[in-house]
This record gives structure tokens, sequence and C-alpha cells, in this order.
């Protein structure tokens, strides 16, 4: 039997600024984690990461991240990835600050 | 201190605009990623967790104001008004924005500053013990051979392709304050029987995944051999240091498989080819960069003023006693500014906080400034009838933090909160020590210590060589903390012994609180340091602490 295959969302960073951002299944780049596509078909990931890859104007360094359902769209599994959605601890900077207002 | 010449100009200015058409050409598509990646590493640029860095090279962490000015201005214009400064005598930008990083390498060559051989699997920035040319102990200032190093290793055709990084660091006084002996190459100066000044060499050091001690390949190199037999170091290097393997490519692991004494006679072998090859040009070089770095024209004034104020004052007793260090010259102190408050990012300096500390350098320091490896600013001159003044301004900005060489003056790398390497964070570890302790009004009492932090097994942070050092990791998708004791960076270098089981982030706080009242317990006296405690009675004591209150809550 062939092992469960844990759900993913696609993430990258956006080549200009650098900022964290999550694949939509409308095919754009949004920065909240919630409003990611979550995959959870392992061929269809590949698809969504061959897809996010292709967009060397857009993106740099898409890779498939581990993540769950949640009440409001999908949710990280792991601390990294946690820290992407929000920015640094010792300081107001990055999505925490940005998306606030 | 050094200024470029036409050459060093030309060269850094025709690089940035090499980046400029780089960076252009990424953006308008015609470079893919994978082939932009290694020119951006050229040139300092990476791509971290929530957006790019740029690091830039302070070489041998000498700063002049007008330089430290320019810092301010890159933080205010294209960042977010700091800036932090690293382990390796470097300074960092962590939101830099792609489109204007050709801006900010401009600005940085018009004060003579750049971010060239700042990443890659070059020779990096050579970094000196930040007391040059100020300190008692000192043979001779060592940053003339840091700069003869530097331009000796920029664009060097043979070793632009290293199996790997490479890290050189240059100590002027047999106390070691560059930490030498983790170095890929440590150059320590001391005399000779005859009493002229040479290096010893050490080959090998280095923490990261296998933390390794220096081996000293040579006791005594006279100083005008200094170019040649580094090129034969790096010239062994390049032929047998393997680049099979990321994890097994730097240099210590070279000297691990080969043997001390086999790469000793095989670099000693390749000096007597290169040695020949060196016509003298090397040291008419080095005799015009010395001249860069003649001392400044101390004054001479009466210094009642400060024994006064030291005797009435005493706050400014309590930094005097820290954050002092003794000069060469008895009416000078050498002033480490702590960047350390009880709370802030270690390392992180405001763009008014570096308008400041120029300011202070221009007026009180002979212009003067330069960056500590333990991540401070240092004035490396000034007067003691300033110091009060000095002091006086730096509480006002918040830099009178009076805590250098004591538990919260800790190193810490940049950790998960920007690294993309990063397994765990460490600067909020290193927040919260620095409050706790700063709360129980406990740092003082307990002394002299070095706490080092890194966030991965990469070990930025130096935790290997910390009293105490905290190693960040992530175990099964949780942050775990692993801890070493008895760890030394000086010239007696020791890599810590670890504990054992590490501790959650919300444990690691108390764990080293553990450690350090058993220390106070156990010491003999109050002048008997955490170090030397540990070296007489071992871990065994320490290790009770930390893992007694652990294995009651389990039987209970």
């Amino acid at each position: 039997m062939s092992r469960r295959f844990t759900p993913k969302i696609v993430t990258a960073n956006r080549l200009r600024e650098g900022d964290v951002v999550y694949l939509t299944a409308g095919d754009t780049w949004s920065p909240l984690h919630h409003e990611a596509e979550l995959i959870e078909d392992e061929a269809h990931a590949q698809m969504r990461l061959l897809h996010a890859a292709a967009q060397k104007l857009l993106v740099v360094g898409a890779y498939l991240a581990d993540a769950k359902a949640g009440p409001n769209g999908p949710e990280p599994t792991h601390f990294r990835e946690e820290f992407r959605t929000r920015g640094p601890s010792n300081y107001p900077h990055g999505k925490q600050a940005d998306l606030a207002h | 201190m050094y200024s470029y010449s036409d050459f060093d100009e030309a060269f850094v200015r025709a690089r940035v605009a090499q980046f400029t058409s780089q960076v252009d050409r990424r953006l308008d598509g015609s470079l893919t990623e994978d082939e932009f990646r290694p020119l951006r590493l050229m040139n300092g640029l990476y791509l971290q967790l929530h957006a790019y860095m740029l690091r830039i090279a302070i070489p041998y962490g000498t700063l002049s104001p007008h330089q430290m000015r320019q810092l301010a201005y890159i933080a205010d214009t294209w960042d977010k008004g700091y800036g932090h400064f690293t382990t390796r005598q470097n300074v960092q930008f962590n939101w830099p924005k792609l489109p204007d990083v050709p801006a900010i390498l401009g600005a940085l060559a018009d004060v003579e500053m750049h971010a060239i051989q700042t990443s890659g699997n070059c020779v990096r920035n050579v970094t000196a013990d930040h007391f040059a040319g100020a300190a008692a102990d000192e043979i001779a200032d060592p940053r003339p051979y840091a700069e003869l190093l530097r331009q000796w290793s920029t664009d060097h055709p043979e070793f632009q392709f290293l199996p790997r990084k490479f890290k050189i660091a240059v100590t002027g006084s047999p106390n070691d304050r560059a930490v030498t002996k983790a170095h890929d190459i440590g150059l320590r100066m001391i005399r000779n029987a005859a009493g002229e000044p040479g290096f010893e060499v050490m080959v090998g050091g280095g923490l990261g995944r296998t933390p390794m001690i220096g081996v000293t390949v040579r006791d005594f190199l006279p100083v005008a051999d200094l170019l040649p037999y580094v090129e034969a170091v790096l010239s062994v290097y390049n032929t047998l240091g393997r680049r099979d393997n990321k994890y097994k490519a730097r240099i210590k692991i070279t000297v691990h498989e080969t043997g001390a004494e086999e790469i000793t006679r095989m670099i000693e072998a390749r000096f007597a080819e290169l040695r020949p090859l060196f016509g003298g040009n090397d040291q008419k070089l080095l005799a015009e960069i010395r001249e860069a770095f003649a001392p400044p024209a101390f004054r001479n004034a009466p210094v009642d003023a400060y024994d006064a104020f030291y005797k009435a004052d005493p706050v400014f007793r309590a930094w005097a006693d820290t954050n002092l260090t003794e000069h060469r010259n008895a009416q000078y102190s050498i002033v480490t500014i702590s960047l350390k408050a009880h709370g802030a990012t270690p390392g992180d300096a405001t763009s008014d906080q570096m308008r400041l500390m120029a300011d202070l350098a221009e007026k009180y320091g002979h212009s003067d400034l330069r960056i500590s490896h333990e991540q401070n600013v240092i004035l490396p001159h000034v007067h003691k009838s300033d110091l009060p003044v000095l002091h006086a301004a730096l509480v006002k900005a918040g830099l009178g933090t009076a805590n250098v060489g004591l538990l919260s003056d800790i190193i810490a790398c940049p950790g998960m909160d920007y690294c993309a390497l990063a397994t765990a964070r460490s600067i909020p570890v290193a927040q919260e020590l620095a409050t706790h302790f700063e709360a129980l009004k406990l740092e003082h009492e307990i002394g002299p210590l070095k706490i080092k932090i890194s966030g991965c097994i990469n070990a930025c942070g130096h935790h290997h060589v910390g009293h105490i050092g905290i190693l960040g990791l992530d175990r099964a998708g949780v942050e775990n903390y692993q801890i070493t004791l008895g760890g030394d960076g000086t010239e007696d270098a020791v890599i810590g012994e670890k504990t054992g089981p590490g501790f959650a982030y919300t444990e690691i706080v108390p764990a080293i609180e553990r450690i350090l009242r058993a220390y106070l317990d156990l010491r003999l006296e109050a002048s008997e340091t955490f170090l030397q405690a540990f070296k007489r009675v071992g871990m065994e004591p320490f290790k009770e602490a930390l893992y007694e209150a652990e294995s009651e809550k389990d039987a209970a």
C-alpha cells in the first residue's frame, strides 16, 4: 500500500521584491497562505510546481510545502512555513506589518 | 586608513556596472535564475526567508565615519532603517529589493566599499582583531597584512572556484581576539627568539557541522613570506580539496584526511616553488599599505577629569569597567559600544545610531570605527578625558549598555527569523536570555561569560566556542536547542562539549539559568569565571543541574 500523500501548497518568493507568495487555484500569486491552492494529489502537485517554476519573471525558488486544511483555507504544518507567513519575530517587518492595513 | 588606488576604484566600479547589467538581464528574462544565482552570490546578494539580503564586506572590520554614514543612508533609502553587523565583520541588509541592488552597490562604491566575495567558494572578507592598532598587547597592526591579503585574493584567477569558501583571520597580538584557530587560515603574530615579528600559521580550523581547531603548520613565518606561504596553502587545498561532497569540501577535512604532517610537507614544498616567484613587489606594496595605517596623532592632555568622574558616577563606572579596554597609550582607552541593549537584536544598529557613532568617532575617536566579530562597534582611540561626554551621548541613543563580556553580550546569528538555511530561531533566544537575567540582576554577579547562539549546524553564531553554546535544531518539526559547555575562542581555543539532550524553545532559558545557578553555587570565589570553574569541575555538576529537574518530573 502506498503512503498517504501529505497535502501541499506551492510557495515561492517574488523575483523583484523577494516577498513570500503562494500559488492560488486561479493561477495567481497571493501573499496569503490561506488563499493557496491545497493540493491533495501527488501528480497534480508536480504539475502545479512545474507551472510555478515556469514563471521565471515572477517568482524564484518555487517549492512544495506541507500544509493542512483549516477553516479559512490551507494552514502551514511546519514552524518554518508558519514564520514565512508573517515575517521575523524581532521586528514588526514583513507580512505581519505589510498586510495589517 | 587605507584609501582605494585608481585600480581598486576602477575594479569596483566595473563590477557595479557588470552587475547592473546582469540584474537588468535577469529582470527582462535573458538570464534564468540558475544562471543569475551564482552572479548575484558573487556580489553578496542572497535570497533569504522573507526577502533578499545583501552582505557587504567591512575589510578587517575597519570603517570610517563617512562609510558608516553611507550605511545609514542605504538603510534609510533602500532598506528598513537598520543594518545587522555579523560575526564575520560584514554588515547585512535584510530587505533590499532586487531592482535597487545596483544602486546600493553604486552607493557603496562611492565610499570605497563593496559586496564582492562575501559569498561563493572564494577567499572571503579577511577579518582581523577589532582592537588592531590600539591594543596594549599588540606586536604590530595586523590590518596592513589583511589589506595585502584582500588585494591579493580579490578576483585572484586561481582561487575563484575553490572546493568551498575560505576564511582568513589575522591577529597582531599573541592574545587572540579574532578566533584565528577557527578559520581556514589563522595568522597569529608572535616574536621569534631574535625578537622579530612573524606569524604562527594555523590551517584547517572551522566550526560548522565538523568543528575543528586549526593545526599549526608553521610555528614562525617571517612576515615577508606571508603571501607566497598563504598562496601555497590555497594552492595545495585547491588541488587536494574534495569537490565530490559539499560537506567534506572545507580545508579542515582536507587537513584531517591528509594528516597534519603530510599537508605541512606539501605546503612547504609548494612554498619552496612559489617563494622565488615573489620578486619583492608584494613587499613594496605592503610598505605602501602600512603607511595608510599609521597611528593617529595622539593628544597629550591630562586625564584627571576621567579619574574624578570614574570615582563620582556609578553608572559611568559600571560602563567603564565592562566596555573599556587598555590602550597602548596610557592616556587613551579602547571603547566598545555595545549593540546588545537588553532585549535588542544582537548586532543591529539603526540608521540614527550609525550616524551618531560616526559623529562620535569624528569628534572623539580620531575618525576610526571598528566592527567586532562579537557584533559590537569599537572606537579604538578615545582620549580618557573625553570618555564622560562620550558615554553620556551613547546613553542618550540607547548605546550605553554596560555589558561587554557579560552574559547579555551574546553572539547570535540571524537564525530562522531571516536565514533560509536555519533550522530554528536564535535572535529571540538571545533577547529572552538578556531580559531574563537583567530582571534577575544577575549578570554582573555571574561575571565574564560568552554565550553564543547558532540557528543551525553551520555555526555562524560560533556556538562551539561559546563558554555556553546554544545550537537550534529542528527535531521532528519542533525547535530544539542543544547546549555545549566549555568552548573557548581565544588562543587556547577549545570546542565545547555537548551536555546531552536538547531543550524546547520555552525550556532553553530556564535550562541556562540552572547551569548558571549551579556555577554560582560551586565557584570557589567571585573571581573564578564560569569557564575557569568549568575547567576545574568538568561537565558533571552542570549536567546534574540541567537534567535533575527533568528526571524528578519523570519520577513524579
